[in-house]
């Protein structure tokens, strides 16, 4: 009887690429995709450490890598991906412990994520060229 | 309210429900999250002043009590939160059979990470 009935697929409901991007969803999906990229950065500082304890000689090979173009071009996407992370898991923990749930507040503390993060890279690369001369 | 006021004598009498440690996956996200907020912060601050600094220095201040403790402090929530993040990540997007396996490799990479970063920091402050 089941082998009967044709096999089709199943028509879907509109889902999110329907929508025009808003703050607050940008924000949701950004929060999660930093969160994959800082998995990377987690192993990128037990490959540091590892190279610490392996020797100078390993740890020159890292720190010249780091040194790089690219090396400085993926740095700046982690220090960016790290702040951004940071303070949207601080807006998150808000909204755990009951707060900023008015439409208001979500745009006010998203707006604010998304200025302090980037104001929070500028000065840490700011600080980063002062200790590097 | 109660939360046995909540649920039928049925559902009680055959266990329906949550497995009842759901929220505790939730809970370790959050408290990781908290800890890592300032363990995070010391880190990249700290990376900020060592940038430029040559091997000697570098493993000096990691020699510090208060470096290789913090570390293996930032290791073992950064390497919990990691996995707990992960974990929801591959639930949600990852439909095929390839999703245990997945989440039991990832799980496997960040229990090794954490152990790798530990016994590198200590091997660090034992003196290479």
């Amino acid at each position: 009887m089941a082998s009967s009935t044709p096999q089709r697929m199943r028509p879907l409901s509109p889902h999110i690429q329907i929508y025009r991007p808003q703050l607050t969803s940008v924000l949701s999906i950004a929060n999660r995709i930093t969160g994959v990229v800082l998995s990377f950065c987690a192993v990128a500082l037990v490959v540091w450490l590892i190279s610490v304890a392996a020797g100078p000689k390993a740890y020159s090979t890292i720190h010249g890598f780091i040194r790089s173009w690219f090396g400085q071009i993926l740095l700046l996407g982690c220090t960016y991906s790290f702040f951004l992370h940071l303070c949207g898991g601080i807006r998150h923990l808000a909204w755990d412990a009951v707060y900023g749930f008015e439409l208001r507040a979500i745009y006010t503390s998203g707006w604010t994520v998304v200025v302090t993060s980037a104001a929070l890279t500028l000065i840490t690369w700011t600080a980063c060229m002062r200790f590097a001369r | 309210m109660g939360k046995e006021l909540m649920r039928s004598p049925l559902g009680r009498a055959l266990g329906l429900g949550s497995a009842k440690h759901g929220v505790e996956q939730w809970r370790a996200e959050r408290v990781t999250a908290i800890a890592l907020v300032p363990l995070t912060v010391w880190f990249a601050a700290a990376s900020v002043v060592h940038m430029n600094s040559d091997y000697a220095t570098a493993i000096a201040w990691l020699r510090t009590p208060l470096a290789a403790t913090l570390m293996v402090l930032l290791l073992t929530a950064l390497f919990c939160h990691t996995a707990l993040g992960l974990q929801v990540v591959i639930e949600d997007y990852v439909h095929s059979g390839l999703k245990v396996p997945l989440l039991v490799a990832m799980r496997f990479g960040c229990f090794a990470l954490t152990v790798a970063g530990i016994l590198a920091e200590m091997r660090i402050c034992s003196g290479v």
